[in-house]
């Protein structure tokens, strides 16, 4: 028996190639619902745990499996991490907002509703600051409620899934949070900035491990394009299962497309939910029957309606973490670097993090800002290993950030006595010690200051060719100290004997 | 079904105290007549006797041990089949739930095992709990004991029936619109639906959430207060459950009613009501009188909507609440070449008429279009009725009246028109949509022998005082009235 209807779909209209002109007479407008599973250690309506990964069904109770009788109780660090990312993208946080049942039939669904925010949503009328085009833009945010995760239907993967499919209610009950947008974004490019900065600022707060990939972060786009210069919105299409980036940016340019090509020959845009096809590159429409859903929301009865004091509030807002736009202006004032790199070192509060400990361990911030950008990001980069990972301490980076600004060794070795610092994690003069890094060994080069010593000292250098060997030992700190200590201390004995003789 | 073999709380502690009868002994005792009765009642769905003979077992360790014994030691309790109880089948007299055992119990039964209690089976009930007669049970009807051509009401009728005939001691009900105090009144036992938020509803199998309530059957209002004082309390597992303090309310019975004023709504004894029922409460109205009260005439302006109220929100709910019965997980399946085949023919096999009725008028009621016209109005006329109650407990301690307008009926002579049903809730109804604590105690016989019963109503949390009342009332002698 095959249980659950394959989300096929017929493809309508293909998006055909349409001149760049024709495009440009039309203008996207676009919103995000972007949904984000919370950090919480168990469930939004009981203890179950969240951890990914388990056995299927490990991680389940009558709660979260809607066994008949069983009752939710709402998880309080939930709300709280709720609060907390309402309050970093400016919302306003409801003192009463209020559970409602969302009516609706699917096996991963097994209380027959999902139980969401919907009248009363936790907070509303917010905004982000997105950075596109080297233009700062805000944009709105029309609310933030609560909800509990469907759980995952498995249609692959087992013997008989020719003709069964399972559920794994595992995810069933994580609390995520919906954030959905007002449609300010004006192109795929803007909803990209839009959602990056948006990742970033619940990173930041800790809110959620925003990974795409485990579906912590899933995003659909309401997607309308209207005539440059018109004020009316167009007829929108919603787009679900863009979960990526890449796939963002590729289903909004593949819809406006579409939507474009529909109206250029005549047509009308449908009112529809559409799905991003991730093999076929295209988005679909889903079939109507299955998703034209009247959910009959109403309170749930089940919980008490959800009260935020004002002094709850303010407590998670005096516990919030400096906040990404904060941080880069901060950075920008206070050690002067260029807002460009500012961004950069700002984009994860580790990065941050690291660059002020370079900075607080005597490192200047310029060199700091470049080195952490140039080597240790491309040395991570390449290693596959996260900012937190770092072989190299901030106070060694810092450290060897100062042998080159004070010229003890050029850039080009501290290039090389970084490169070992992060393969073998010791600390850059252990380095420069026990490798030479630091010697000059440059027999021309060793020569030549020993000349230099040997002629500004004509007195010594008589005395010693008397006999005195005493005031070898002048001649030898004299050239070390011109080569600030660098050159090969044998070379400049053998060096100054020769000479000397 | 002499009275001789009727066990009361205080008795079954006795004889355990005494050794006149060990635990194991006493729950034979009523397994024997369960097994000579049942066959005829119907009054139990399921029999757990592994379970009720290791608690009993436990218990008389105990005595032998010499172990100070918890207050219900070794009382036989019957608990209503929409009660979730660990391994025994739990099915809400429907279809669709046949086979299904929970892995879990409810609070109030886990309560009252760890006060003794022995959990014997689950009793017959209507569908869902939707239904005034017992007869909506996927599994047949019940007889009432007391006359058993009748019905012993709904949509607790095995529980209420189990009491009457002494299948068991004490039995858990449940109410949402008179589901325990109506078959309380049909089988004439005390039967008590306590505050909204008093008893925890976690293992209620919920069919409209708002309003459901877990309460006690006794054959006196001092077993049902006894019962109250375990099951009563804030439970963590439930967000609605309240934090309110638990008096000791068997404790609370002895006070004298001097004084106490009771409220009795004129129109509640006007049109549609039994003329012997009517004079049953009336006369149990003057018994109250003569026990020290003082009879004040009050108003309940918005009792008329109550019913088109109660059945809007109350189907509403259900809507949503049987929606999980879909086949995938547990209990009925029946296989179709589609999801939605295997959903619709689960369903339309699943579930009974009356079931389908109000899943149906739920779904309406909360309609794209029709939500505000209904579900919302709805919600508007229940809280004017509960401001009805709130103004009369300005004025009155109590309120009394019927617990129904008939009564005990025959079986099937109601079924064929389930608006006539639906109507003789009206005096249970109001009470449900207001939060508010009602018991029904027996007062007196029709001429034919059959049980009416009076309702009192306290105000929110004034359980308390409402069994005060209705346990002077049965010392009194209300049932011989
Ligand atoms: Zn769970």
């Amino acid at each position: 028996m095959v249980y659950y209807a394959t989300l096929m779909a017929k493809v309508t209209q293909d998006a055909t190639g349409i001149l760049p002109e024709i495009m440009a007479g039309y203008e996207p407008v676009i919103g995000l619902e972007v949904h984000v599973q919370l950090k919480t250690a168990t469930k939004a309506f009981c203890a179950c745990s969240t951890r990914f990964g388990d056995p299927p069904n490990s991680n389940t109770c009558p709660v979260c499996l809607g066994l008949p009788g069983a009752l939710p109780v709402l998880n309080k660090r939930a709300l709280e991490l709720g609060i907390r990312a309402a309050l970093a993208i400016h919302l306003n946080v409801q003192e009463t907002s209020r559970f409602a049942r969302k009516n609706y039939f699917y096996p991963d669904l097994p209380k027959g509703y999902q139980i969401s925010m919907y009248e009363l949503p936790l907070a509303t009328a917010g905004w982000l600051e997105i950075e596109h085009d080297g233009q700062t833009k805000r944009i709105g945010i029309t609310r933030l409620h609560l909800e509990d995760d469907a759980a995952k239907n498995l249609h692959e993967g087992f013997a008989d899934s020719a003709e069964k499919s399972y559920v794994d209610y595992n995810r069933g009950g994580t609390p995520l949070a919906e954030i959905v947008s007002e449609p300010d974004l004006r192109s795929p490019a803007e909803a990209y900035a839009y959602l990056t900065a948006l990742k970033q600022v619940l990173l930041y707060t800790e809110v959620s491990d925003c990974n795409m990939e485990e579906g912590s972060l899933r995003c659909d786009a309401n997607i309308s394009v209207r005539r440059r210069g018109a004020e009316k919105f167009g007829t929108k299409a919603e787009v679900k299962n863009l979960n990526s980036f890449r796939y963002l940016q590729r289903a909004l340019e593949y819809e406006i497309e579409r939507q474009i090509t529909v109206l250029e020959s005549g047509g009308k845009i449908t009112q529809e939910t559409r799905l991003w096809n991730v093999a076929a590159g295209r988005t679909e429409p889903m079939r109507s029957k299955e998703f034209a859903h009247d959910y009959r929301y109403f309170p749930e009865p089940d919980l008490l309606p959800v009260r935020v004091s004002a002094a709850w509030r303010d407590e998670i807002a005096s516990a919030m973490p400096e906040l990404p736009e904060a941080k880069r202006r901060r950075f920008v004032r206070d050690f002067s670097i260029t807002p460009y790199d500012a961004e950069v070192l700002a984009s994860t509060r580790a990065l941050a993090g690291y660059f002020e400990g370079v900075v607080r361990a005597g490192a200047p911030a310029k060199p700091a800002a470049n080195w952490i950008q140039v080597e240790l990001l491309r040395q991570l980069n390449d290693a596959g290993k996260e900012i937190t990972e770092s072989p190299v301490p901030p106070a060694e980076l810092a450290a060897l950030v100062a042998k080159v600004e004070s010229g003890a060794i050029n850039a080009a070795t501290g290039k090389k006595v970084f490169a070992r610092m992060f393969e073998t994690g010791k600390p850059a003069a252990e380095i420069i010690a026990a490798e030479g890094f630091g010697q000059i060994s440059d027999t021309g080069e060793i020569e030549r200051l020993c000349r230099e010593v040997i002629e500004k000292n004509p007195e010594n250098a008589a005395k010693y060719r008397a006999g005195n060997e005493g005031v070898f030992k002048f001649f030898v700190g004299q050239v070390m100290r011109a080569s600030r200590g660098q050159a090969n201390p044998q070379a400049v004995n053998d060096t100054l004997k020769r000479l000397l003789s | 079904m002499s009275a001789a073999t009727a066990w009361t709380i205080p008795e079954v502690r006795a004889a355990l105290d005494t050794g006149k009868i060990s635990a194991r002994e006493l729950v034979k005792e009523f397994y024997a007549r369960i097994e000579r009765h049942n066959g005829e009642l119907n009054a139990y769905l399921a029999l757990s006797p592994d379970r009720a003979y290791a608690q009993a077992d436990r218990i008389d360790a105990a005595i032998a041990s010499g172990d100070a014994l918890p207050p219900l030691a070794g009382v036989p309790l019957a608990v209503k089949d929409v009660i979730s109880t660990h391994g025994i089948p739990t099915t809400c007299g429907s279809r669709i739930l046949e086979g299904y055992r929970p892995p879990y119990d409810a609070t109030a039964v886990t309560r009252l095992e760890h006060a003794g209690a022995i959990v014997l089976g689950k009793t017959n009930c209507d569908e869902f709990a939707m239904g005034s007669s017992n007869e909506n049970s996927a599994y047949g009807p019940v007889r009432n004991p007391v006359a058993t051509d009748r019905v012993p009401g709904g949509s607790s009728g095995g529980s209420g029936a189990a009491v009457a005939a002494n299948l068991a001691v004490v039995a858990l009900g449940t109410d949402t619109g008179g589901s325990i105090r109506q078959p309380g009144s049909f089988c004439g036992v005390a039967a008590l639906n306590p505050s909204y938020g008093r008893v925890s509803r976690y293992g209620l199998l919920a069919y409209a959430s708002s309003l459901d309530r877990i309460g006690p059957f006794a054959r006196t209002v001092r077993d049902v207060a006894a019962v109250m004082s375990v099951i009563a309390g804030r439970d963590p597992l439930d967000s609605t459950s309240a934090a309110a303090p638990v008096p000791n309310y068997v404790a609370a019975l002895g006070r004298p009613l001097t004084g106490l004023r009771i409220g009795i709504p004129d129109d509640y004894f006007a049109e549609g009501i039994d003329p012997e029922v009517r004079q049953k409460v009336e006369g149990g109205i003057r018994l109250l009188e003569k026990l020290g009260c003082r009879r004040v005439s009050i108003r309940m302006p918005n009792t008329e909507y109550a019913i088109a109220a109660y059945y809007i929100i109350a189907t509403a709910e259900a809507s949503s609440n049987l929606a999980r019965y879909d086949g995938v997980r547990y209990g009925l399946r029946v296989p179709g070449g589609t999801l939605i085949e295997m959903y619709q023919k689960t369903r339309g096999r699943g579930f009974g008429t009356e079931v389908k009725r109000r899943i149906v008028l739920g779904t309406y009621v909360l309609s794209a279009g029709y939500y505000d016209a209904y579900y919302l109005k709805g919600q508007k006329v229940r809280s004017l009725i509960a401001r009805d109650f709130h103004e009369a407990f300005e004025k009155v301690d109590a309120i009394v009246t019927p617990t129904s307008p008939v009564p005990p009926f025959r079986l099937g002579e109601r079924t064929s028109n389930p608006l006539q049903m639906y109507l003789a809730d009206i005096y249970t109804v109001t009470g449900s949509l207001a939060g508010v604590p009602g018991i029904s105690v027996p007062t007196g016989k029709t001429a034919e022998g059959l049980p009416v019963g009076l309702q009192i109503y306290g105000p929110a949390f004034g359980e308390d005082r409402v069994l005060q009342l209705a346990h002077a009332f049965e010392q009194a002698g209300g049932a011989e009235l």
